[in-house]
């Protein structure tokens, strides 16, 4: 490993005196093109003079806050906890069916965290399977006979939300143990650390800035979350934001509102930048061995495989299972002849946004690799903020830019040619790429980032040095050494993009549905049943991506293929 | 850790056939026919399948087609940000408070017609014809047959007494629904008695406000609590369902209670759904056509029958279930002026803590 060293210098085009960067210039259009819904939402918030926040103070406000904080503890403990844990014994250790969970793991990612909260609510309410097990086993009449905790609550959202978005953590904690140079690991055992002793003492540590990027993640998604706070009752911040839009009618107060929630989020970012600043690490050789592998038996065999198998029995197989039996039971309602239509609509959708998310990634995170202007990196870091915004409010800020270069187009084309133009943005499916594009720019940039700090700077000295332009450099250097990051950052954005349900549905055209939109029409009504095949398709879709992920994972282990 | 070659392989190709069909399947969206077909574009804030029967019928009969987007969200700021470039018509929703919030924005057209005038009542239809009442619904009190007496509960003004400690179960105190019944509320007894009664309600409550109005109903037949609000139509749609057939032992083990029906006392509280044309709208005269159809004998009987709603045409008959339940005095209060309440409805919501449920 050696520490980073710095950039070569970059050649610029000349225009007499001036230069100018075409990277930076280049990044900051798309920064900024990107960014413009957040624009929208910062003025939105300013363009009212009427006041919320006295009456929020004085009443519901601090419950927002305090729900919003202690579900986002209770989170990032529990991913933490299943996360890392799980990364570290399918990696570290050796026992029956640890091949198989190494990809498992990630299946909970495939569900979203509204279908799963439905799923937990049907098993484990009052009238749901469990306790009416429970009930007809000890003779117990009505709810005051026991005691049961309540799904509906807090601590049930955290529960479901930890087993929806653990596989962030686990997936960074993996490519991170597995990054790990095996000889420090060896070190650490030749001078007397037991097994244990290294985790706690050498990886976890080396770890740290893998795990806070996972967890940050994993909160960003918990603060932006409706449906599942929704379903369970609990009063977010996020739910807040929406009782303003929609019960005081003030998307003035509703966006004020998400600006605050923004500067949660820019600590998380800043704790987030903070850990990888210690991050800096390359590998001088490409060459690896097989990792140390402490090879588990009996007892501590069938622990490590109950733990590692519950997560996903919970957060996978009694979700998957519930929607199949859904699925076959009114198999007549659900196979519509448009399932297909919605099916092609996700998929084509999700296509589209991370190719442009990915192309967009690579824009800004290599404009930022070659430029250490503060302009060009400050817009990069404001361009992925929309991970955080509610995703409901960012449609309208999505709404606003478009509506303007529509009307814009309009009236240009008319003043030329004397006939308006077509409306090419508003109300059609680019708008919801864009949006899609505009709210996960954060995992593909994420991703291409961690991705290009792997190729060390010598690489760009060495292609520069022998006469490659920049963007010669990325295409014949780093594209060929970052494709596992690009595939990474292209399957997180096209799952995400499959489940995303609140942008698509104030963005879609009329008369568009995806397979999120058609599932929530019944959801809405709690009547998941006849949405089940698509509420399914939309867990099998997500499948796939997976167990390409975990295998991209192991792949960028040996060096590049 | 070794991955064989041809898994690889086929991860290229999978991955290329999937996003190749994606863009095929995407084609045909980059079209966009918004303004140039006669078709109408229709906001909803109604599940699809809910009017699907009623669109098509409209189809059948004109030759229309009706193109929807659902959502709950974001419709009156997609309308006002599209300005003279929208592409909707026309807009359903379920409740008043919606058909306020869009006519307050001024994004309605005024809408002049003789057939919806004849059909909808005045007091179900805004004065310049902004926009127009399609069903009435009443939201009424469903109890435990054995565990509520016959004339224990009269009105919503009981509903605050402490005999019913414990035994009410009702939606978010936030939902539309709760929210237009609590203006009402205020609109009748003013603001401070209004703030007493949610107080006394909050602290009846069985448990933290949660789920929709069917969720109440099953609450009551699981023994979690003996009183519920429900918008009516909803104990139809229990007692009929056969897809759900548990849904029936939920209506069976209650009652239909509607309330405040003493002599001199104001009727039970009614909502409406309804419908109104857009200002900009592309294809208003199809969109006023649609509404019309709408309020007209054949669809009216069609929410009548399979909603269970209340038609707002006189002379269609109410479904045989709905007339089961017996006739009603039904609070005539202007709906407008109520709806008007709603933000003031929803700020006491907050002031009272009704969404943190009994405990605290």
């Amino acid at each position: 490993m050696t520490a980073e060293t710095h950039m070569p210098t970059r050649p610029a085009i000349r225009f007499g005196r001036l230069a100018v960067d075409p990277w930076a210039i280049g990044a900051l259009a798309v920064a900024v093109f990107v960014a413009a819904p957040l624009f929208a939402v910062l003025w939105q918030a300013l363009s009212t003079s009427e006041d919320i926040w006295g009456h929020l103070v004085a009443t519901v406000l601090p419950t927002y806050v305090r729900e919003t904080l202690l579900l986002m503890t209770g989170v990032g403990i529990g991913t933490l906890i299943i996360g890392t844990g799980t990364a570290w014994l399918v990696t570290m250790c050796r026992f029956p069916g640890q091949r198989m969970l190494t990809w498992a793991l990630l299946l909970p990612f495939a569900v979203p965290a509204y279908l799963l909260a439905f799923v937990a609510t049907d098993q484990l309410e009052y009238a749901g399977t469990i306790q009416t097990w429970l009930r007809a086993i000890f003779g117990w009449q009505r709810p005051s006979d026991y005691w049961f905790p309540e799904i509906r609550s807090l601590g049930g959202a955290i529960w479901v939300m930890t087993l929806a978005l653990y596989p962030y953590v686990y997936l960074l904690a993996r490519s991170a143990f597995l990054e790990q140079s095996v000889c420090v690991l060896e070190v650490s055992r030749t001078l007397g650390k037991t097994p244990w002793g290294s985790f706690w003492g050498v990886a976890l540590p080396l770890a740290r800035p893998a795990l806070v990027i996972g967890i940050s993640l994993a909160l960003m998604e918990t603060l932006n979350d409706f449906g599942t706070v929704d379903f369970f009752a609990v009063r977010t911040f996020t739910v807040g934001i929406y009782d303003v839009w929609l019960n005081m009618s003030s998307i003035a107060g509703a966006a004020q509102l998400s600006l605050v929630l923004m500067v949660f989020v820019l600590l998380l970012i800043i704790a987030e930048r903070l850990a990888r600043r210690g991050r800096r690490y390359h590998h001088t050789t490409t060459r690896h061995q097989n990792l140390p592998s402490y090879r588990l038996r009996g007892g501590r065999a069938a622990l490590a495989l109950a733990a590692c198998a519950l997560p996903i029995f919970l957060g996978f197989v009694v979700p998957a299972g519930v929607l199949i039996g859904y699925a076959v039971e009114f198999h007549a309602e659900t196979l519509s002849p448009r399932y297909f239509e919605f099916a092609g609509n996700s998929l084509g959708l999700s296509a589209f946004a991370a190719l442009g998310a990915v192309i967009v990634g690579v824009v800004l995170a290599y404009a930022v690799r070659l430029s250490a202007h503060p302009a060009v990196t400050g817009m990069a870091r404001f361009a992925s903020i929309g991970y955080a915004v509610p995703a409901s409010v960012l449609a309208v800020g999505v709404i606003l830019p478009l509506a303007g270069v529509d009307e814009a187009m309009e009236g240009t084309t008319t003043a030329l040619f004397g006939i308006p133009a077509p409306i090419l943005f508003s109300g059609t499916v680019a708008a919801v790429v864009y949006g899609y594009l505009v709210r996960f720019l954060a995992l593909s940039h994420g991703a291409v980032e961690a991705g290009l700090a792997k190729v060390t700077p010598s690489m760009d000295g060495a292609a520069r040095t022998l006469g490659a332009s920049p963007g010669g450099a990325l295409g014949r250097v780093h594209f060929p050494l970052i494709r596992g990051s690009l595939l990474t950052a292209a399957l997180l954005v096209f799952v995400d993009c499959m489940k995303e349900l609140p942008m698509t549905l104030v963005l879609r055209p009329f008369d568009f549905d995806t397979l999120a939109t058609f599932v929530y029409q019944y959801a809405s009504d709690e009547l998941f049943e006849e949405a089940s095949l698509a509420a399914l398709t939309i867990v099998a879709a997500g499948i796939l991506p997976v167990i390409l992920l975990s295998m991209t994972i192991v792949n960028s282990r040996r060096g590049g293929t | 850790m070794r991955t064989p070659k041809y898994l690889g392989y086929g991860r290229k190709v999978g991955l290329t056939l999937a996003l190749i069909s994606g863009f095929i399947a995407m084609l045909p969206h980059f079209a966009v026919p918004a303004k140039a077909a006669d078709d109408i574009n229709l906001y909803s804030y109604r599940q699809p399948f809910l009017i699907q029967p009623l669109l098509d019928a409209f189809t059948k009969e004109t030759g229309i087609k009706v193109r929807v987007v659902f959502a709950k969200k974001g419709m009156l700021e997609r309308i006002r940000a599209a300005g003279r470039n929208n592409a909707a018509d026309a807009v359903l929703t379920v409740d008043i408070g919606r058909l306020n919030e869009l006519q307050e924005a001024g994004v309605l057209m005024p809408v002049t017609s003789d057939v919806l005038n004849d059909n909808v009542p005045a007091h179900l239809r805004h004065p310049d014809g902004l926009w127009f009442g399609l069903t009435t619904r009443a939201r009424v009190a469903l109890v435990s047959r054995d565990r509520v007496g016959a004339d224990e509960l009269r009105s919503y003004e009981d509903l605050a007494a402490p005999r019913f400690k414990g035994r009410i179960c009702v939606r978010s105190g936030k939902h539309a629904y709760n929210v237009a019944l609590i203006a009402a509320m205020l609109h009748h007894n003013g603001e401070d008695a209004t703030r007493a009664w949610l107080k006394g309600v909050k602290a009846n409550l069985a448990r933290k406000p949660q789920g929709n109005d069917r969720a109440q109903a099953k609450a009551i037949y699981q023994g979690q609590c003996d009183i519920a609000l429900v918008n009516n139509y909803y104990m139809a749609k229990m007692q009929t369902n056969e897809k759900k057939p548990e849904q029936k032992k939920w209506a069976a083990s209650v009652r239909l209670v509607y309330l405040n029906q003493g002599t001199n006392d104001r009727g039970n509280h009614m909502n409406i759904s309804g419908a109104a044309v857009i200002k900009d709208a592309p294809h208003a005269v199809a969109a006023i056509k649609l509404l019309e159809f709408l309020s007209g004998d054949s669809a009216q009987k069609i929410y009548a029958e399979v909603n269970h709603e209340y038609p707002v045409k006189a002379g269609v008959a109410h479904s045989g279930l709905v007339k089961s339940w017996g006739s009603f005095k039904a609070d005539t209060a202007n709906i407008e002026g109520v709806a008007k309440l709603r933000q003031r409805a929803s700020r006491l919501v907050d002031e009272v803590g009704f969404d943190d449920g009994p405990t605290s």
